[in-house]
C-alpha cells in the first residue's frame, strides 16, 4: 500500500515504536493465539535453538548512516551519530575474536563506511586472515569523503554485500528513497571498474535483495540468475550472488506494517510459511552479534529490539566474552524471529534452505 | 454462510473443496503443484502467466494470490502490469479477430 511516511528516524521523530518494548508489544498483539515460535520450534524437534559452532563476528559499528532506508531494522539515519563504537570497544572485539575460531568478520552499521574507526578494523581483521565483509549501501561509496575507499576495500579482498532491492529502479526507490537506484548503478559500475564482480573470489561481489512489501522473498538461485541477466543487459553491471532476505517486522518496517495495515497478514504468511528445513541454516545458531555499545546478542535483529543474549552468566558484554560459556547458550526468540524460518528460510547470508 | 459472493475467506479456505471428491481433489492438487514448479519456465515467469489468465478469467482469488505469488518470485510492478496488458490485448484482439466473420459475412451478403 502507498502511504506517505517520513522519510526520517523513528527515533528523531521520538516515536513510541523506537522503543524496542513497544515494538515487542506490538508483535506479541500481532500474533496472540498463535503458537509462539518457541512452540512451533519445539513441535517441529527442536527443543531448544542451541548454537552450531561459532563462524561468523559481526560487529555493528553504529547507526549512523547517509541513508534512511523506509524499511530499515537498524532505524538509523543521517542523525544518529549517538550509536556509534568506541575505539576501546572496537579493540575489545578483536581480543574476542581471538579467543574463537570465527573465520569471518562481518561489519554492518547504519553505513559502517562512515565510522571513523571501519578501516582500522578492516586492517584488523584483514591482518588476522579473516574474511571480512562490508555491508553496504552503495551509495556510500560515491561520498567524496569515500573517494578511493572501493580500492581500498578490493586491496584488503573484503568482500562487499550491497543492498538493493531490486534490478529494476521503481522497488529500489520505492524502498530507499527517489535517486537511490541511479547511484546504486554508479557504485556498481565502480566496483566492477576495481574487479568486483567478476568472479575472482579475493573480489567478491554479493548483492542482498528483500522484498519492497509485505510479501517474502524471491526464491535465491531462479532470482539470482534473473538478476544477472537483467543488470548486465540494461547496465553492463556484474556481480557474484544474489543474498535473498525477508523483512524483519522490526523497527521501520514494523512502522511501514503498521501504518498499512498490514501487520497481521504479514506476520501470518510468516507464521503461515514456517519451513522446519529452514531452522537448521538460521544465522543466530553460527554468529555472534555486537552492538555498538559492546552487548552480545543472538543476531542483529534481537540486537535491535534489546533482546539482549542469554547465558549461563546472564548478559555478556564483549569485555568479558567467554566463548566456551557463550557456546552453551540457547538463542533467545520472539515472534519476529518467524521471519528467518518463512519460506526458503533467511539470514544474513541469504536463504537457509 | 456467506451473504455475499467471493468472500476473501474462501481463498484461504481452497484446499477443503476436496472433502466432497477426495480423491479428485488430491489428483487436482498435485496437479497444480507441480504446474508451478520450475521446468522449462521460472517460477517467476509461471507466478506472471497466471496473473495475467487471472484477469482474463476475471477471478478476484486468482489475481490477489498470483499479485502476491508475483512479487514474491521477484516480479515488480511494472513487469506485473505488463503481464496484464497481454492478457488484456489478447482479450481485445480476440473480439476483434472475430471481426474478420462478420466482414467476411458482410462482404457475402451485401452488394
Amino acid at each position: 500500500m502507498t502511504i506517505s511516511l517520513p522519510a526520517s528516524t523513528l527515533s528523531s521523530r521520538r516515536a513510541p515504536l523506537a522503543d524496542p518494548r513497544e515494538q515487542l508489544a506490538r508483535l506479541e498483539a500481532s500474533t496472540a493465539g498463535r503458537a509462539s515460535f518457541q512452540e512451533t520450534l519445539r513441535a517441529t524437534g527442536w527443543p531448544d535453538l542451541t548454537p552450531a559452532s561459532l563462524e561468523i563476528f559481526q560487529i555493528n559499528l553504529g547507526k549512523l548512516c547517509n541513508m534512511t532506508c523506509r524499511h530499515c531494522h537498524v532505524d538509523a539515519g543521517p542523525d544518529r551519530s549517538d550509536a556509534m563504537m568506541a575505539r576501546e570497544t572496537v579493540d575489545a572485539c578483536l581480543r574476542a575474536l581471538d579467543q574463537t575460531s570465527a573465520h569471518t568478520v562481518d561489519i554492518t552499521g547504519g553505513a559502517p563506511e562512515l565510522h571513523p574507526e571501519f578501516r582500522y578494523l578492516v586492517d584488523a581483521a584483514h591482518a588476522r586472515g579473516k574474511h571480512v565483509i562490508d555491508r553496504c549501501n552503495l551509495s556510500v561509496l560515491l561520498l567524496q569523503r569515500n573517494a578511493g575507499l572501493a580500492e581500498w576495500l578490493a586491496e584488503r579482498e573484503v568482500e562487499i554485500v550491497a543492498s538493493l532491492p531490486h534490478y529494476r529502479q521503481r522497488s529500489t526507490d520505492a524502498q530507499r528513497g527517489d535517486g537511490a537506484f541511479e547511484k546504486s548503478i554508479a557504485a556498481l559500475r565502480l566496483l566492477n571498474t576495481v574487479g568486483y564482480g567478476h568472479g575472482n573470489p579475493r573480489r567478491v561481489l554479493s548483492l542482498m535483495t528483500n522484498p519492497a512489501g509485505a510479501f517474502l522473498a524471491a526464491p535465491q538461485s531462479s532470482a539470482e540468475s534473473e538478476w544477472k541477466t537483467a543488470l548486465h543487459r540494461d547496465f553492463g553491471i556484474t556481480f557474484d550472488r544474489l543474498l535473498a532476505l525477508n523483512n524483519m517486522p522490526i523497527s521501520r518496517f514494523l512502522e511501514w506494517l503498521i501504518e498499512s495495515d498490514n501487520l497481521d497478514s504479514y506476520m501470518s504468511r510468516l507464521i503461515d510459511s514456517f519451513n522446519p528445513g529452514a531452522v537448521s541454516g538460521v544465522m543466530c545458531r553460527n554468529t555472534l552479534s555486537v552492538s555498538w555499545d559492546g552487548r552480545l546478542f543472538d543476531c542483529d535483529f534481537n540486537q535491535m529490539l534489546d533482546l539482549d543474549a542469554e547465558t549461563a552468566v546472564g548478559a555478556m558484554t564483549i569485555e568479558t566474552f567467554d566463548v566456551d560459556v557463550w557456546q552453551k547458550r540457547s538463542v533467545v526468540t520472539r515472534a519476529h524471529c518467524f521471519g528467518c524460518t518463512a519460506g526458503a528460510g533467511s539470514s544474513c547470508g541469504g536463504s537457509t534452505t | 454462510m456467506s451473504d455475499h459472493y467471493y468472500a476473501p475467506e474462501h481463498l484461504k479456505a481452497f484446499g477443503s473443496i476436496a472433502e466432497g471428491a477426495p480423491e479428485l481433489g488430491k489428483k487436482f492438487f498435485e496437479y497444480y503443484s507441480a504446474v508451478f514448479a520450475p521446468g522449462a519456465l521460472t517460477e517467476r515467469e509461471k507466478a506472471l502467466i497466471a496473473l495475467a489468465v487471472a484477469h482474463t478469467v476475471q477471478c478476484p482469488y486468482c489475481i490477489d494470490a498470483y499479485t502476491t505469488e508475483s512479487l514474491q518470485k521477484g516480479a515488480d510492478l511494472e513487469q506485473m502490469t505488463e503481464a496484464v496488458h497481454v492478457a488484456c490485448a489478447i482479450r481485445g484482439g480476440a473480439s476483434l479477430v472475430h471481426g474478420m466473420q462478420m466482414k467476411e459475412h458482410a462482404e457475402k451478403v451485401g452488394m
